[in-house]
């Protein structure tokens, strides 16, 4: 038996990086799986090479996968590791500056040999294994290859596949370390290698392997526990942003008893979003991969027409060829869920790093008067409500609404205390049917919330047409009428305006008008403010905080909140857009605390702004 | 769910709407729209089931003179309109109202990515040869050494030819007919009509203030004769009244005057045969060979693309889908935290 002795501790961040052919993601997201079940509240960060398949270990194919599990509620991935797994020389090269001075480095060493140190550019006599960079941390170096191909040789796999079991060695090694037991991923192996259950079993005695090296061997000297959190009672289940995204989607179209039609363009980092949808067919989803990002929006439009949810997903490079379209749906106001996972720009930019930088964008970017709802998801499970809202509002008010999230959350998992259908609201759509059409339908009549009917074609004695050209108030007819034109701008900017008459109130996430300083945020940036208030907060500083979800319209005591505040900040993941409108709108002086390197906010670079600004 | 089982009559006339046409007067688009509100009410089926969608341009002003469906959408999307639509709405007659501009320029892409996947509807390409709308520039179907605002001193642009380029994106219906035969139009709309499948008219259309006369040659009764073949399924290529005719040596068209051969020598036209097809489309560039008009290829074998895609959904439809999203939200390993 074990002598080891426990240590329990709080919180853990551990990175896993390697060859993007190593299997990381795989061997984090079990990890996070296990910790999840096991009851740590976690946050994920996948750390995805941009190439496909860039050169074997070189610093472009790193991949990694952050995690961060913890007995106290957790917001973030966290800022720096407390372990690190560097499976080659490149892997660590790229991490190890954030990993704390005295945290657990765990390498495989034989990654570390003329090729590998070559390949990561690093001169044979600088090897960070010999030359005493290192001295910082603890570090275990262990020859992953040769022990993982002893660990699956009476399975006589072939030299690739041998090795390639190697991540579930090292998987195997961690839990032991952290004393969670094997058999979620053993459960997990057998399902997924079902149809070769030699591989199967190979990678389950890797793990065990792995597992046991930690036991009997010497090396470490104590493991750890972190315990279970004590969040709120529930169901959870893990899940990603774009999951979630998809599953707000779907749930939407089931509560209004709608098809949703989704038309959309692969593109990174949205994809996934498609890929989840189009295997749900059986809802009465249509998944329609178009020819270009154009053609996407426009057929969701026409499927709006005809009286489905249409919805278009993309990043900023499609949201930019889209908006024509846009302006389109605006005219003929019709319900469009326009769904933009950010990603760094301009142009091709940074397409698997993280960014906010679209707001304007979402807000502006479209010619002529234009205004449509924009909402943002704060979180990976967010992104389940914010989708099913924008499905909503689409509905009811027949607006374009663009839901935003990034790849930060699009990517990044957490647990989801599961929203059963049941309880969230009731979807109301506009549509009139034949039957109550004894008078000329008259497409552009208005309710008191500003929002037209729409007839679906193929409505007996409905029959009407609609277009991009300015309408005639009511009748809908073309009208060039100066005067019509300028009502017509204004009834479509204030039907958005009254959007906000049905949307919840701003609240204070921490702080309250007495603090001597307010912080502003929104998006994905949710998880790093609030964590960093909260810890100033305990240190005895005294920070309010808003997170904004409704971006356009803004809740309506948005100005109330903000006014008592002489010192406002605004973080966002950007060159300062959210500020605009808060500095244009309210006349405050705020300031922005900016970051632009493709990289989510760390919670010690948001305190010591706040500090600063104090 | 709102279409009804008991049709309502209706007229051509029932079609006209409260809205000014504002074509140019002798435009070419009066007699097409003619044509197809001539032919709907005889098609069998109520007014409310026809849905017309148009791009950018002066035909794209069709939907607004027809007292159905309509939707006037940007410029070069219709056909992406369209197919969303039918998708979802697959019981309706939808019909796409565009140019040579709308379709083969800005919209190329929707244009063969459509016909490739034969959703069933009808694209009605209402050619002129040149930009009318924006004033007459040259368009991508005007001819080499085109005068126009945008080119005065001649277009260096090599044209399209637009069933060429329909039957190599995969279409499964293509025809072509003119502004000026009330009769031939009406008969290809109906075949187009009653092909299931993105069937694709191409129109002669004359525009009589930016481009008048473009196909004169082909329309005008003196040089018709000559210039226009008028094909019918299983019978021999003839023109100039049946004194000339084609035939084919090897894959070689040629012309031929009739009495030099028997009438069994002679091609003869298969609507269903796409190498015979390939070689009537080009028909184009030679100016010795008339120019066909009528159907030029059918393919019955391709099933359409709202078949395929609601065959999908129908196949795998679930009965109580919030139960089964219920499962779906548990369906990975969830926990309970008590
Ligand atoms: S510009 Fe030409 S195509 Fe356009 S309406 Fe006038 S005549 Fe017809």
């Amino acid at each position: 038996m074990s002598t080891h002795s426990i240590i329990e501790l709080e919180n853990v961040v551990i990175k896993f990086a390697g060859d993007s052919g190593d299997g990381v993601q795989l061997t984090g997201n079990q990890l996070a799986e296990t910790n999840a079940l096991f009851g740590n509240d976690i946050s994920t960060f996948p750390d995805f090479p941009a190439e496909i398949r860039a050169p074997i270990g070189t610093i472009p194919g790193v991949s990694g996968f952050q995690l961060h599990f913890s007995s106290q509620p957790v917001l973030t991935p966290g800022d720096k590791y407390d372990v690190l797994v560097a499976l080659n020389a490149a892997a660590l090269k790229t991490n190890i500056k954030q990993l704390k001075p005295g945290g657990i480095l765990i390498v495989n060493s034989e990654g570390f040999d003329s090729k590998n140190l070559r390949l990561a550019k690093i001169e044979e006599s600088e090897n960070p294994l010999i030359n005493g960079s290192l001295d910082a941390f603890k570090v275990f170096q262990i020859e992953l290859t040769k022990l993982t191909k002893l660990a699956v040789k009476p399975f006589a796999l072939g030299n690739k596949d041998a090795e390639r079991c190697k991540n579930m060695y090292v998987l195997g090694l961690v839990y032991w370390l952290y004393n969670r037991g094997i058999d979620n991923t053993i459960a997990f192996l057998t399902r997924q290698f079902k149809k070769n259950e030699v591989i199967a079993n190979a990678n389950i005695a890797a793990l065990k392997a792995g597992y046991y090296y930690g036991e009997t061997t010497e090396i470490f000297l104590e493991k750890y526990l972190v315990k279970a959190a004590d969040t709120t009672k529930g169901l959870y289940r893990s899940i990603n942003g774009n999951q979630a995204t998809a599953f707000g989607l779907l749930g939407a179209s089931i509560r209004a008893n709608l098809p949703l039609f989704l038309g959309t363009y692969p593109i990174t980092p949205a994809s996934d979003i498609l890929h989840e949808l189009s295997k749900h067919k059986g809802y009465n989803v249509y998944s329609f991969q178009a020819e270009d990002e154009i053609a996407g929006v426009c057929a969701a439009i026409g499927a709006s027409y005809g009286g489905s949810i249409g919805v278009t997903t993309s990043s900023g490079p499609g949201i930019a060829l889209k908006t024509e379209a846009i302006g389109l749906a605006t005219m003929l106001e019709l319900p469009l869920v326009i769904c933009n996972i950010q990603r760094g720009g301009p142009s091709t930019g940074l397409p698997t790093k993280t960014e906010q930088a679209d707001l304007l964008q979402a807000l502006y970017g479209r010619n002529g008067e234009c205004p449509i709802v924009v909402i943002a998801a704060c979180s990976p499970s967010n992104c389940y409500e914010m989708a099913y809202l924008a499905v909503k509002i689409a509905l009811e008010h027949t607006v374009p609404v663009m839901f935003l999230s990034d790849g930060y959350i699009a990517n990044g998992a957490e647990p989801w205390l599961i929203q059963d259908l049941e309880t969230m609201p009731p979807i109301l759509p506009k549509y009139i049917s034949s039957n109550i059409a004894n008078a000329k339908y008259q497409p552009y009549l208005r309710d008191e919330n500003l929002v037209r009917s729409i007839a679906i074609p193929g409505s007996v004695g409905l029959e009407h047409r609609i277009g991009g050209l300015e309408k005639e108030n009511i009748t809908g007819n073309i009208s060039y009428d100066p005067l019509n034109h300028e009502l017509m701008v204004k009834i479509r900017a204030e039907k958005v305006a009254m959007v906000a008459n049905t949307l919840p109130l701003q609240t204070f996430e921490n702080g309250n008008e007495t603090s001597k300083i307010l912080i502003i945020g929104w998006g994905s940036t949710y998880g790093a403010i609030t964590q960093a208030v909260s810890e100033l907060q305990n240190e005895g500083i005294d920070v309010a905080q808003i997170h904004i979800k409704y971006i356009n319209p803004l809740p309506k005591n948005i100005g109330e909140l903000i006014q008592p505040f002489d010192k406002i900040l605004v973080a966002e993941l950007n060159n300062g857009q959210l500020i605009n409108l808060i500095r244009a709108n309210h006349l405050k002086d705020a300031k922005g605390i900016n970051k632009i390197q493709g990289q989510p906010f760390q919670i010690i670079e948001i305190k010591e702004a706040i500090k600063q600004a104090l | 769910m709102h279409l009804e089982n008991n049709i309502q009559l209706f007229t051509a006339k029932d079609l006209e709407t409260d809205q000014e046409v504002r074509w140019c007067p002798g435009c070419g688009d009066y007699a097409i729209l003619n044509s197809v509100q001539k032919i709907l009410p005889e098609l069998g089926r109520s007014k409310n089931e026809f849905v017309f969608i148009s791009g950018i341009g002066c035909s794209s002003r069709f939907p607004y003179y027809m007292d159905t469906y309509g939707l006037h959408s940007i410029h070069g999307r219709a056909a992406s309109v369209a197919t969303g639509l039918k998708l979802t709405r697959p019981k309706l007659s939808v019909w796409v109202i565009t140019g040579d501009g709308d379709s083969l320029s800005i919209g190329g892409n929707h244009f063969i990515h459509t016909l490739r996947r034969n959703p069933d509807m009808n694209i009605l390409l209402f050619n002129n040869q040149i930009y009318g709308l924006t004033k007459g520039q040259f368009s991508p179907t005007s001819e080499i050494g085109k005068i126009t605002k945008s080119s005065p001193i001649g277009s260096v642009d090599s044209p399209f030819n637009p069933l060429a380029l329909s039957l190599g994106a995969n279409a499964t219906f293509i025809a072509r007919t003119m502004d000026r035969d009330a009769k031939h139009q009406q008969e290809m709309y109906r075949r187009a009509y009653y092909h299931k499948g993105t069937s694709l008219v191409e129109i002669y259309q004359n525009c009589n203030v930016f481009n008048d006369g473009a196909f004169e040659v082909f329309t005008d009764k003196s040089q018709k004769p000559l210039t226009a073949l008028f094909l019918e399924n299983n019978q021999p290529l003839l023109f100039d009244e049946g004194r000339k005719g084609i035939i084919l040596d090897g894959l070689k068209p040629k012309l031929v005057a009739t009495e030099d051969v028997s009438i069994n020598d002679l091609f003869v036209h298969d609507e269903g045969d796409k190498t015979k097809a390939f070689i009537l489309t080009q028909f184009f560039d030679e100016e010795e060979f008339p120019r066909p008009f009528g159907v030029i290829y059918v393919s019955k074998e391709k099933a359409t693309f709202d078949d395929l895609m609601n065959l999908q959904i129908e196949s795998t439809e679930i009965a109580d889908k919030a139960k089964a999203f219920k499962e779906l939200l548990y369906s990975k390993n969830y926990w309970e935290k008590k």
